[in-house]
């Protein structure tokens, strides 16, 4: 991935920064031009929670190229306590022991690396809520 | 030392990561008898980083612990230093990665900071200088490593993943307290028993050079300095955490300088985690903080190769009790473990390649 | 706008063609269309392509094409939607020949996939995702309908073996198709004991990799006789969109841009699901063809599994669902899947649909999906004989 794709997306990826409409309060993310609830234009900067539940998963085997060394890992949609929903890896758990409505947290982890020399990306994952 | 005004612990924080291989699984590999490790060395097992984990998940964990304990913004933070040896870039600052992590970019101050396995207390120490000279009023020191010996090294039976976040704030504006900072030495020379040179992957080491001339000389000789500085005797400290490569040394360091036992074994995280580098005695400070109460002197003295030795006298305040369960403990994370074999270690420290 | 007219249609076997460049392939689909019709002059081509550039290291396949078949200067462009790349082009078509712009038009898709190896292909595939917040993270086209699959299996407490049951129709139908890349008959132990690629995803859920062409040709229905004998009619086609990212949707278990293209071409063709006898629908993986079923008015959420066993989606039943084997059994050459299905539609109610012919179809659906669900296009044919 290229150093600018990698950068800009930082706020969003790595503290969860999302959008939030003034008018519905819906919560956006990621970012858009309008809210994709009720079309409201004015929209005010929001961090997304850092818990939620697992709502689906996969245990992936086949990875795309730059993720054969994890495999295999948990693929999931984490719903947040707030309701948004969000793509990521779920951590630090075997991948037979993931189950659907488990408690969950957001933490920062290493996602890929470009090989040996390039740039190491990082974003939220969640984990199991240990504490 | 000691800064024009005064300084204290503001938040602490540390993290380990979940995986554990004890030191008979790494003997099975290479056919040797873990009794030295267990029995000598007092290491039961050592903490190791998953696959997606490295010094700065590491530090950003242990950082948003101590940021909930300081019960500070992070854009207050005016500096973020880490320590470490084993950087996931060889050039461009892990300290950036945290401060933007964590949300303290970007009027910040950040750094990284090496000095084998006192880089965490350097960071300290430079936090302590920033802050009490008014420069800034919260500082963030970090020490983490997730350190790898050699295959076959014995080294590798002991060197651990995980680290520590320190908050650091000037007295009068810091709300709670949780230590005040008594002051602090350091204390280094040219002693070349532990390095490791650009481009290699494991560290080198003179074996018995790195007791006596190298930890044992300079982490008693800051102990010494720092105790005549502040007219401190061993018995006037409740707990003494000093730099743990393994079990036996700073057992026997804490006896030669007049200590008990009872006085190190708090801090003394090793047999459950291994050694921690950078992240070693800054953790056992944090763990001690987990258990400490207010007016408990506390004793902190870092090694690293190289050689140099940080001491720190520090006095409990009641900030310890009121901020001590808004994060994990270091006790909590040392429960939540999940042990490995040797196979899934090497996956997991890529000493698998392809 | 003018209604329009299918007057020809042209496809290989969809396979692994080692032989065949992008050009030699679709060369040969377009030669089959154009064989045995009065065309002699084609004013555009609209060709339907996902891959070419990541695999083939080819764009402006629109002049490589027009080139290659000896058609230039006329109008040539790719259209790309992922997996409705196909579907997606021959809505261009239409709308270039409905609006009179354009008169004779040739549309379709093509796809190498063969020309990568499989690492690129996965990453080719998994483009049609979010690149930034569901491919960053390590997620593939497998492991994003594998989310969904556990969901509704969770959801619907469906049991695991309705999917397999689906991918044996698929197979059953396909053994009857020349031009299908797997043409044999599997077990539902077969689809359960497959390689796991992204539980609860196996090896025979997915559709599998292989190169295929297929052309269409376009001319006002008015003027079809002029060309042809047999023709069809596209009386409604709708293309939609959803959220490009999975986990933006409220509701994961349903299509919504396969709702809303549906509703519009069922309203443009004024007809209702129950009108359909024939369709070819998008099931890139047993899951996608379970919710397209549903998407499509065909079965009620959640009932897809109940439905197959009573041997609805059979002829004879509700609807015919996938006469060709689908892109479980004909094959998924990605951005020709669309116009693979079109032209299957199209064979079914001009009768030339041979062994895998559905008695008196007289109206069939094709739908395409692009992604996981993010885009939609349901095209509906009518005989005109």
């Amino acid at each position: 991935m290229s150093v600018p794709r990698y950068w800009r997306e930082i706020p969003g990826r790595t503290r969860l920064e999302a959008q939030k409409c003034s008018k519905c309060g819906h919560v956006i993310y990621p970012e858009r031009l309008r809210c994709d609830k009720c079309g409201g234009v004015l929209l005010e900067p929001y961090t997304l929670p850092e818990k939620g539940k697992l709502l689906t998963f996969s245990i992936v085997r086949s990875p795309p190229s730059n993720f054969v060394k994890m495999a295999p890992f948990v693929l999931g949609i984490v719903e947040l306590e707030d309701g948004t929903r969000i793509t990521t890896q779920i951590t630090d758990i075997p991948v037979n022991d993931v189950s659907i409505g488990m408690s969950l947290e957001a933490v920062f982890r290493k996602i890929s690396e470009d090989g040996d020399s390039g740039i190491i990306q990082y974003a939220m994952k969640f984990r199991p809520a240990f504490r | 030392m000691k800064p024009t005004s005064d300084v204290v612990i503001s938040g602490w924080g540390s993290y380990i990561p979940l995986y554990r291989i004890t030191v008979e699984e790494i003997a099975r590999i290479w056919g040797k008898s873990s009794r030295h490790f267990r029995d000598d060395l007092l290491i039961d097992e050592k903490a190791v980083a998953g696959m997606d984990e490295d010094v700065a998940t590491i530090a950003v964990e242990a950082s948003k612990n101590a940021l909930s304990r300081a019960k500070i913004s992070p854009k207050e933070l005016g500096a973020v230093f880490v320590g470490s040896e084993s950087k996931p870039y060889a050039v461009k600052p892990t300290g950036s990665i945290v401060a933007e992590a964590i949300g303290a970019t970007p009027r910040v101050l950040s750094a990284d900071m090496e000095f084998a396995c006192k880089a965490g207390t350097e960071c300290l120490q430079c936090s302590i200088g920033l802050v009490g000279s008014g420069m800034i009023n919260y500082g963030l020191a970090i020490g983490a490593d997730t350190a790898q010996g050699a295959p076959a090294d014995p080294l590798e039976f002991s060197a651990g993943c995980g680290g520590t976040a320190l908050i650091v704030g000037q007295k009068e504006k810091v709300k709670e307290p949780v230590a005040l900072l008594e002051g602090s030495v350091s204390y280094v020379t040219d002693t070349p028993d532990f390095w490791r040179r650009p481009k290699q992957d494991y560290p080198s080491h003179a074996e018995a050079f790195t007791g006596e001339p190298a930890y044992f000389a300079h982490i008693i000789s800051s102990t010494k300095m720092l105790l005549d500085e502040l007219s401190l005797k061993p018995s006037d400290f409740k707990y003494a955490v000093f730099h743990q490569p393994n079990g036996k040394f700073p057992i026997r360091a804490a006896r030669s300088l007049g200590f008990k036992k009872e006085q190190v074994e708090a801090g003394l995280l090793v047999p459950y985690i291994g050694n921690l580098y950078a992240g070693s005695s800054v953790t056992g400070f944090s763990a001690v903080l987990d258990i400490a109460s207010p007016g408990d002197r506390v004793l902190v003295a870092s090694f690293g190769s190289g050689a140099g030795s940080d001491a720190f006298s520090f006095l409990v305040d009641d900030g310890v009790m009121s901020k001590r369960d808004v994060a994990p403990t270091v006790m909590d994370y040392i429960k939540r473990k999940q042990n490995i074999d040797y196979a899934i270690y090497t996956k997991f420290r890529k000493k698998i390649v392809f | 706008m003018r209604r329009v007219a299918i007057i020809n249609y042209g496809l290989t076997k969809v396979d692994k063609h080692w032989k065949k460049s992008l050009r030699g392939l679709f060369g040969d689909a377009a030669k089959a269309a154009l064989n045995n019709s009065k065309v002699t002059n084609l004013d555009a081509l609209i060709i339907g392509n996902m891959c070419a550039s990541d695999l083939s290291d080819q764009n402006n396949i629109g002049a490589l094409l027009a080139d290659y078949l000896c058609i230039t200067p006329a109008t040539a462009f790719r259209v790309e939607a992922a997996c409705g790349s196909g579907a997606a082009a021959v809505l261009a078509a239409y709308t270039a020949v409905a609006s009179g712009m354009y008169d004779v038009v040739m549309t379709g898709g093509i796809e190498k996939l063969s020309d990568g190896v499989g690492r690129d292909t996965t990453l080719s595939l998994g483009k049609a995702a979010d690149a930034e917040y569901e491919l960053f993270y390590g997620s593939s086209f497998v492991s994003l309908n594998a989310l969904l699959m556990n969901h509704y299996m969770h959801i619907h407490h469906t049991p695991r073996d309705a999917f397999a049951d689906f991918a044996v129709l698929m197979h059953k139908n396909g053994s009857k198709n020349p031009y299908a890349q797997l043409p044999f008959e599997i077990t539902r132990e077969m689809v359960l004991r497959s390689d796991k690629i992204a539980d609860p995803i196996t090896l025979y859920d997915c559709a599998p990799v292989g190169d295929g062409a297929a052309a269409l040709i376009l001319c006002p229905l008015e003027e079809a006789s002029k060309y042809s004998d047999n023709y069809v009619e596209i009386s409604g086609l709708a293309g939609a969109t959803d959220t490009i990212n999975v986990s933006s949707r409220s509701d994961l278990l349903s299509f919504n841009s396969t709702v809303i293209a549906a509703d519009r071409a069922y309203k443009m063709a004024k007809i209702t699901p129950r009108d359909v006898d024939v369709a070819e629908i998008h099931d890139t993986f047993t899951i996608t063809g379970a919710i397209s079923l549903e998407d499509l008015g065909f079965s009620e959420k959640g009932k897809f599994n109940k439905l197959l066993a009573e041997g609805a989606f059979e002829p004879g039943g509700i609807v015919a669902v996938n006469p060709s084997g689908g892109l479980k059994s004909r094959g998924h050459p990605v951005g020709a899947t669309g116009a693979y299905q079109i032209v299957e539609v199209a064979m079914q109610l001009m009768g030339d649909a041979g062994k895998t012919q559905v008695p008196d179809a007289e109206i069939g659906l094709a739908q395409n999906i692009g992604g996981s669900g993010s885009s939609t296009f349901v095209t509906i044919l009518r005989r005109s004989r």
